[in-house]
């Protein structure tokens, strides 16, 4: 069976402002914040994921690596409940996020942020109003206290003289570093980083390192960072999974990974070109091909 | 199974497509009132699709007016009924020509802007994003710009009319000497409500149709730039042919 989007249809709209993690019966306490069990993902006759299994620990920074094409985004928005996948259990905050309906899933993603490769900035928006644009949405603020509100979360991220700006005119890490200050507006529980590090200078990925790890610690976030950026991981991560194959190959502390002596594991923290993860894309015989006419 | 099917039989694949339109519309009309929440996202849709229309739709207006006006007056001069200039010209715009060609006009300029604005914001993912963000686009992005095209289009098939009359009149009255008020009287006296009638309905349908097509074509574009073209060149066509289809079976059930 083909992986199916979520066929939306119009349903009451969700409830305003967040949940209360407390008066929220179905999660049990001791139980991991983020559970994937035994998930199989396909998309058509492409195996993503089969038995996959990931547990997150309430407050951690856990990484999730692997190759490229491996899945790792897929498995945040299998989180997010954008994808639904074919079997397994996805469970955030006790909720089985597969099964929950719109509204549901919406007051679920009210206490979920996520910073999206490409900033995802809503392009029509100066900087100040796309980190004004959740609260506007979810919360009924008086403007003089939303604005406080913004010019603190974008002095956070060392922005707050961009406001007025516009996403064409800031740099690829002033855009990671606005949405960033969106993605944290509404003070979420857990915070999901799709490839934080991509294409960023040293300086902006420092500026980056640094806030994710101030927000773990500051505002006790729970943190899940996909990436390949195997020296930026090792510094702030608490836990890793590496993700090859379309399961979990090994996982650990940083310090139990450098350790692990699987092939896999060593190619991707030595970064060599060839092993395990092959370099060449499954083909024919090159010599044959050659002469093939 | 339905896909496999699709494939081997057009008529199939047009009944699927037709019905995920439907469905598509019914959203879009769910998310209508709540959308209305934001009035600014609103009038800024009908400003866009509207107010920026308004140069090509009154510059086209005026020259199918005069069209009208030099084709009408060599017609009518052969009968002897030259001043029967304004009353043609009048209920051809009225009922025919205005509605569907404003519609065309707003198809190419209008729709593709809203269906690469839309396409576009999918690829970069900002749709993507207000979900994540539990901000239905539906109701943020889509059902704002169906109404703001719902609403503009018979404003702007009124201006395309009073322009295209006034065209007629330049060609009529100032250049062929047509009484001016034999000109006037007798389209006042001709045009009736539901000759005005009949163009309003055919300029909400065309509205629904173009802005439908426009909108569904953008959100369903794949994320791509090749794939948000398509969604574009795929907007002129098929309102296009829709309006000229409809076009047809509104005037047979008026006549």
């Amino acid at each position: 069976m083909a992986p199916s989007r979520r066929a939306w249809s119009s349903r009451p709209r969700e409830r305003r402002g967040r949940r209360d993690p407390l008066t929220n019966g179905t999660e049990a306490s001791g139980e991991p914040l983020i559970d994937v069990r035994d998930v199989h993902y396909a998309i058509g006759a492409h195996t993503v994921f089969s038995g996959l299994n990931v547990r997150i620990a309430r407050g951690s920074v856990t990484a999730v690596m692997g190759p490229s094409g491996t899945g790792k985004t897929t498995l945040l928005r299998l989180i997010m409940g954008q994808v639904l996948p074919q079997s397994g259990r996805i469970s955030v905050f006790g909720q089985d996020v597969p099964s929950l309906r719109r509204p549901q899933l919406f007051a679920l993603r009210q206490r979920v942020g996520m910073l999206f490769q490409n900033g995802a900035l809503l392009t029509g928006m100066s900087v100040f109003d796309n980190v004004a644009f959740p609260v506007r949405e979810h919360a009924r603020l008086p403007e003089p206290v939303l604005r406080e509100l913004v010019l603190m979360k974008l002095q956070a991220v060392g922005l707050r003289g961009a406001a007025q700006l516009m996403p064409s005119e800031l740099s690829g890490g002033m855009a990671r570093r606005v949405a960033l200050a969106r993605a944290i507006v509404m003070d979420p529980e857990v915070l999901l980083y799709d490839e934080p590090f991509v294409g960023l200078d040293p300086i902006s990925k420092g500026v980056i390192l640094r806030l994710i790890q101030s927000l773990n610690r500051a505002l006790k976030i729970t943190s899940v960072l996909v990436s390949h950026d195997v020296a930026e991981i090792n510094l702030i991560a608490d836990r890793t999974y590496l993700i090859a194959g379309g399961t979990v190959v090994a996982e650990g502390t940083p310090a139990e990974l450098k350790q692990d002596t699987s092939g896999v594991v060593q190619q991707f923290i030595s970064g060599a070109p060839d092993g395990p993860v092959p370099f060449h894309y499954p083909a024919s015989d090159y010599y044959t091909q050659l002469l093939e006419r | 199974m339905p896909t496999f099917l699709a494939r081997q039989s057009p008529v199939l694949s047009g009944l699927i497509k037709l019905g995920a339109v439907t469905r598509f519309l019914m959203r879009v009309l769910g998310q209508t009132v709540p959308s209305l929440n934001h009035p600014r996202l609103l009038i800024e849709q009908i400003y866009n699709a509207g107010a920026r229309s308004l140069v090509i739709i009154m510059l086209c207006g005026l020259f199918v007016g005069m069209v009208l006006g030099l084709q009408g007056y060599d017609l009518l001069a052969r009968f002897g009924s030259e001043s029967a200039l304004g009353v043609a010209a009048a209920l051809g715009l009225i009922r025919e020509l205005g509605p569907v060609l404003t519609a065309l006009l707003f198809a190419g300029r209008a729709g593709t802007a809203l269906a690469s604005e839309i396409g576009l914001m999918g690829a970069t993912d900002q749709l993507t994003a207000m979900e994540m963000m539990a901000v239905d686009p539906v109701r943020y992005v889509v059902a704002p710009r169906f109404l703001g095209g719902f609403i503009a289009m018979p404003l702007l098939t009124g201006i395309f009319n009073c322009v295209g009359i006034y065209g007629t009149q330049l060609i009529g009255v100032v250049m062929m000497r047509i009484p001016a008020g034999t000109f006037w009287s007798q389209l006042v006296n001709a045009v009736e409500l539901r000759d005005i009638r009949e163009g309003f309905i055919k300029s909400l349908v065309f509205g629904v149709t173009c802005s439908l097509v426009a909108v569904y074509e953008g959100y369903y574009a794949v994320p791509t730039a090749e794939g948000v073209g398509l969604a574009t060149t795929r907007t002129v066509v098929t309102s296009a042919v829709l309006i000229l289809m409809l076009d047809y079976i509104l005037t047979a059930m008026f006549l």
